[in-house]
């Protein structure tokens, strides 16, 4: 059901836990739906500096937390922002095809925190 | 080091005894005659059929001649609600069942529904019990079937079967139970117990897939659903599933031996030590009675985390369970068992049940407790949600 590097990085999972203080937080999804992910991001020069993410969801809801998290961080906001569920499925060798809305969560989650960041800068 | 597994999934299947599968093993060879056939080969083949209707009969105080082979638990309760329907038409065109079915039970009542029968869906109280009042105020002069489960597959609440039935039989209308979890678990007594139509499933008790059997209470007419050959007395056409039928005989007599002997007893203190362990995890819920219950059987909302990813960590471990979440169903929505047990969504998406078997021990309750409270505490550090956040 679920490829081998989705089954690693559920297990294994990068990344996991929250910032204090963060620079921007996203969070979205529903607990309705099954699925919350909560992204916490530290910015220095216009990088991600560090990142932490805190999901509630499936096993395919963590794997891609945890894949995206890895994949902007150290990235410029710009960058990060051009990651998307497509990266991350690449990345994760595809999810069955009704997880596909689990990688959107995490680009929205990455977005999410990247706005909020700069909605902080902005007086 | 790897470590035994635990399949704690019985609810879903249970392995092939054994014993079953050398009883089986003839009629996959030497003896593979038609039980229709008058000659030496078919009457072997007869026989033993009959001989496995006798004994799935006598587990469950039925008569040989109300014991109808299917091919497994679904037939069997299509058979048992379309037959129903469809035969007592003229009689009414209402029908009763209850929102926690199966959807072996729902799934053909709501086709019913399309064909324009009328179809009233009891709801169930916190603990998944149908309350014989909605039933009594629920039944009207044109109703001609009730069916609601005996035991619930995934919350393990056991229906006051005795009174719903009789409810029924006072006023004349049929009353179906699905008791594919039940039977072989429980003693089970036919003679007395007022149900017209129950099912039954080989696999739930360490028989075969694909086959189980529909009690028809003698005098009950209902129309078959597989026209052709004739057999089982004209209520389900096609050549016998032999080897099948054999088994779920063999599998029959160990099942009453078991519970000759009190095993589900036993069962159900093992049950009590695993669900004592789940629960003293803060914030996880019982879902379902939590007497009136299965004796192999037991269910929880873990809060905080989702049911699935619980299952796989759970796997991971090698201990083999199962979730209601929405996860695992592939929609958006928790089961509807859970839903209608009044739980919100995100709480019901945190769904787990471990059904024991006849060969689990307490060190394999033991274990299963202690990768419980691990995993859990795992998964909740990596949630949103919980008690601290």
């Amino acid at each position: 059901m679920y490829s081998e590097k989705v089954v690693e990085f559920f297990m294994h999972p990068r990344n996991v836990g929250r910032l204090d203080p963060a620079d921007g937080v996203g969070e979205v999804g529903n607990p309705r739906c099954g699925d919350v992910m909560k992204i916490y991001i530290q910015v220095r020069d216009n990088r991600i500096d560090d990142i932490r993410f805190e999901t509630f969801g499936c096993a395919a809801a963590i794997a891609t937390s945890s894949m995206i998290t890895e994949m902007v961080k150290g990235k410029t906001l710009e960058e990060a922002l051009e990651v998307s569920n497509e990266d991350v499925l690449d990345a994760l060798g595809g999810l069955p095809p009704e997880k596909i809305h689990c990688s959107l969560l995490a680009e929205e989650g990455i977005r999410a925190a990247v706005e909020d960041y700069r909605k902080r800068q902005s007086p | 080091m790897p470590v035994r597994p635990i399949y704690l999934d019985h609810s879903a299947t249970t392995p092939l005894d054994g014993v079953v599968l050398e009883a089986m093993m003839p009629y996959l060879r030497e003896n593979f005659g038609n039980p229709n056939s008058i000659h030496a080969w078919g009457r072997r083949a007869r026989q033993a059929v009959e001989e496995a209707r006798g004994a799935v009969a006598s587990l469950v105080g039925a008569k040989d001649r109300e014991v109808f082979f299917t091919g497994g638990g679904s037939e069997a309760d299509n058979l048992a609600i379309k037959g129903t329907a469809l035969a007592r038409q003229q009689k009414g065109r209402h029908l009763i069942t209850s929102a926690i079915e199966h959807h072996a039970v729902l799934d053909v009542f709501s086709w019913l529904g399309k064909q324009g029968f009328d179809v009233t869906v009891l709801s169930v109280d916190e603990t998944g019990r149908v309350s014989p009042k909605d039933l009594e105020r629920a039944l009207r002069p044109d109703t001609t079937l009730v069916s609601i489960m005996f035991a619930n597959n995934e919350i393990g609440t056991l229906q006051p079967v005795a009174e719903l039935g009789e409810l029924c039989r006072q006023r004349d209308v049929l009353f179906h139970t699905d008791a594919v979890q039940v039977v072989g678990h429980l003693p089970l007594d036919l003679a007395t117990l007022p149900v017209d139509l129950l099912t039954m499933s080989a696999h739930k008790m360490y028989g075969p897939k694909g086959v189980g059997a529909l009690f028809v209470r003698r005098g009950v007419r209902i129309d078959p659903l597989v026209h052709g050959g004739g057999q089982e007395r004209g209520l389900r056409s096609g050549t016998e599933n032999v080897a099948g039928i054999v088994g779920f005989g063999a599998a029959a007599r160990l099942a009453r031996e078991r519970l000759a002997a009190g095993e589900h007893l036993k069962e159900a203190e093992l049950r009590d030590h695993l669900l004592e362990g789940l629960l003293e995890v803060d914030d996880v819920l019982l879902t379902g009675h939590r007497t009136d219950r299965l004796p192999f059987h037991a269910s929880v909302c873990v809060r905080f985390i989702e049911g699935e990813a619980l299952l796989l960590r759970l796997d991971a471990a090698g201990i083999g369970a199962s979730s209601g979440s929405a996860c695992t169903s592939g929609s958006l929505d928790p089961s509807h068992v859970l839903l209608a047990l009044g739980l919100d969504h995100a709480t019901a998406h945190g769904s787990l049940r471990l059904s024991l078997g006849k060969d689990t021990s307490r060190e394999d309750v033991d274990r299963t407790r202690a990768a419980f409270r691990e995993i859990v505490e795992v998964l909740r550090a990596m949630s949103p949600f919980g008690r601290n956040k």
